[in-house]
């Protein structure tokens, strides 16, 4: 009766929230979480085939939702917390939304993005079956402290899971930490050596040469090429190859994560269905999103740490596009302005920026000008930025890369005058 | 331009590979770019452990790291500590941001009781602790003005006898959250907690360490007037963001 009683009111809570018009995450997912903490365990220890993490710096809402897109393709019913809410009140009310009122959840297997912070403790309550650990990057350190710290994290989450560990092979963190693990548990997921040098570590960033470290190990799945919108890969040894919707290296070598995942738990998978599914994969909102407006094209880039900005200067070629750059300085992006000085904007000088946003646009106007990128205006207003962006007739294409708060600004905007998707 | 502004001028990174953890690299554009519109021709060299340490320096940037970073560098540090002390005798202008400006004191005591020993070069001595000092921060300088940042710290630092501090916390912790000091300047060494990076939206302390440098280097320093209006504006608004 009780179990009972904390769903009903939940998903009233999240019923109310929602028609205000939030996200409906927070709110009910803190009411069940603060009611009843053994809410999300026993819900979850239904599924047959179990839960699955997927954690890390970077690229965590695009890589869930393709894992998550690839296994219903293979037939199987995905329980998600598909709002990118990636704390454990996230999942609480994702879970809300889904349970019927006698705490039934009607899902073959739970794949669930969380932050490594939150991760950590949500594992001391779910055992996870499998989890795919990304990478680890310098992010918000003003929140973990140092990067060491954040692979620590991931190494408890690695620690508590019981069938198999997806790893990232070109991460150097994960490299060393995959080291501590059962061998027969842990696999791998990489990038073709060609491709090795697109992407440097944080810790390459300032070394010339890209270094193979000794005990290089084989991997599942590999992003092979990327060219123009097609991609392939090698999953199992054998080549899987496809048109992609997916645009931006970073996101084609999240579906290399992807697929490693996806082949563990199911390893009697439909290779042309997978393809297939693969193929038809859109961006998760805010990644390479794109928003339709008066016959303008804006897309939303989010940006969250230096290495995911140089990721996304490299995948969204600047030409065509008039570009905007939003950064604020809340909890949620990062109160230090500091990394934006890790970034290197120089591909953005033969084009310029349009037009600079958020609270802390000076500080990336100051950026720029220590690059040499020619600046249009700077106005911390996101409305009015957008706004002046969105008049300004020199090109129908239009890029922003933003910071979390700043995205869901732009978005708010966006909505009010043109068909956003809601992020439920 | 004067002739004698095409003389060489190297700016030294001090251990880039491993401590460079956070925007450090724009204390290093910044001075690189700005000795380039004041008219020098400057030049970037790299100082890594093993390395060879270049002559012919006109200033030296360093900054933090991870700890495994500063176990990295630790013991090549206080090989070239000599070299380094000469340097600052010398007046070679110096700026070093939280973990080696860390190790540029007498040392470095962790929580666990253990004594990481610094090159001494400034008369400071820092103590780990379990309290992280973290947020923006505001001080105010003599020589620089106000001067704006982000700290992010759990070392803890004292200033001995011969240390003059950098600035004095207006809004923030510094050095030790007590005694209301922020870095330290000793000849023309800066040291100091201050990312954000520090130098981009503190242009005074930039163009003062190319000032020390132009005069040793060159004999003089005649700088040009910087369009600064973004960092400016850039600091007004980080004067304000709470901590």
């Amino acid at each position: 009766m009780r179990q009972r009683s904390v769903i009903t009111f939940g998903k009233i809570i999240r019923w109310l929230a929602q028609k205000r018009g939030g996200s409906g995450s927070a709110l009910p997912g803190l009411f069940v979480e603060k009611i009843d903490a053994s809410f999300i365990p026993r819900t979850l220890s239904q599924l047959p085939q179990g839960v699955a993490i997927i954690s890390g710096t970077n690229g965590k809402t695009t890589t869930t939702k393709m894992v998550v897109e690839l296994l219903e393709g293979q037939g199987l019913k995905v329980f998600t917390n598909r709002t990118g809410s990636n704390f454990t009140r996230g999942v609480a009310a994702a879970l809300l939304g889904e349970v019927d009122n006698n705490g039934k959840l009607n899902a073959d297997i739970a794949i669930l993005e969380l932050d490594e912070a939150h991760a950590v403790h949500f594992v001391k309550t779910v055992t996870p079956h499998y989890s795919l650990l990304l990478n680890v990057m310098r992010d918000q350190l003003d929140r973990f402290g140092e990067i060491d710290t954040t692979a620590k994290l991931l190494k408890q989450i690695a620690d508590s899971t019981t069938k198999k560990i997806v790893i990232n092979r070109e991460d150097p963190r994960l490299l060393k930490l995959a080291a501590s693990l059962p061998s027969e548990k842990v696999s791998f997921f990489g990038l073709d050596s060609q491709l090795r040098q697109t992407f440097p570590t944080d810790d390459d960033m300032r070394s010339s040469n890209v270094k193979i470290p000794a005990n290089y190990p084989t991997a599942i799945a590999t992003l092979e090429k990327f060219e123009g919108k097609h991609a392939s890969f090698s999953v199992n040894n054998r080549h899987l190859s496809t048109d992609l919707k997916l645009e931006g290296i970073y996101n084609v070598y999240n579906a290399a994560a992807a697929l490693g995942l996806v082949v563990s738990i199911v390893p009697t998978y439909d290779p042309q269905k997978l393809t297939s599914t693969l193929a038809d994969i859109t961006p998760a909102f805010g990644r390479g999103e794109t928003i339709q407006f008066n016959n303008q094209t804006v897309e939303l880039v989010l940006v969250k740490n230096p290495a995911g900005f140089r990721l996304a200067l490299k995948s969204f070629p600047p030409e065509e596009y008039s570009t905007m750059i939003a950064i604020n300085d809340n909890y949620a992006d990062g109160r230090d302005m500091s990394w934006l000085w890790d970034v290197d904007f120089e591909s953005l000088k033969p084009h310029g920026v349009s037009m600079i946003s958020g609270k802390r646009a000076y500080d990336m106007a100051t950026r720029l000008q220590y690059d040499l990128v020619p600046i249009g205006s700077v106005d911390t207003n996101i409305t009015t930025a957008l706004r002046a962006l969105l008049d300004q007739p020199d090109s129908s294409l239009k890029r922003i890369y933003c910071t979390y708060t700043a995205m869901l600004a732009i978005r708010r905007e966006l909505s009010k005058v043109t068909d956003v998707k809601a992020v439920i | 331009m004067s002739e004698n502004k095409g003389k060489s001028f190297t700016i030294l990174q001090l251990y880039p590979k491993d401590m460079n953890i956070y925007g450090d690299w724009g204390n290093t554009l910044t001075l690189y770019r700005r000795a380039q519109w004041h008219g020098y021709r400057p030049k970037l060299a790299e100082y890594n452990p093993g390395g060879t340490f270049p002559e012919d320096v006109a200033m030296i940037v360093g900054g933090g790291g991870q700890d495994s970073g500063q176990e990295k560098i630790q013991d090549d540090l206080l090989k070239i500590a000599p070299k380094l002390t000469e340097l600052a005798d010398q007046g070679v202008p110096m700026l070093m941001i939280c973990g080696l400006y860390q190790l540029f004191g007498k040392f470095f005591k962790t929580k666990e009781g253990i004594v990481i020993p610094g090159i001494g070069l400034l008369d400071i001595e820092t103590h780990g602790s379990n309290q992280r000092l973290i947020g923006n921060i505001v001080t105010e300088s003599k020589v620089f003005g106000k001067i704006v940042g982000y700290e992010n710290h759990s070392g803890i630092t004292y200033l001995g006898p011969k240390a003059a501090p950098l600035a004095t916390v207006v809004k923030g912790a510094g050095n030790n959250g007590q005694d209301q000091t922020e870095g330290v300047v000793y000849k023309h060494v800066i040291g100091s907690y201050l990312h954000g990076s520090l130098l981009p939206k503190n242009p005074a302390i930039a163009d003062w360490l190319i000032e020390k440098a132009a005069q040793r280097v060159i004999g003089e320093f005649t700088p040009t007037v910087i369009d600064d209006s973004f960092a400016n504006e850039a600091r007004e608004i980080a004067i304000n963001r709470q901590r």
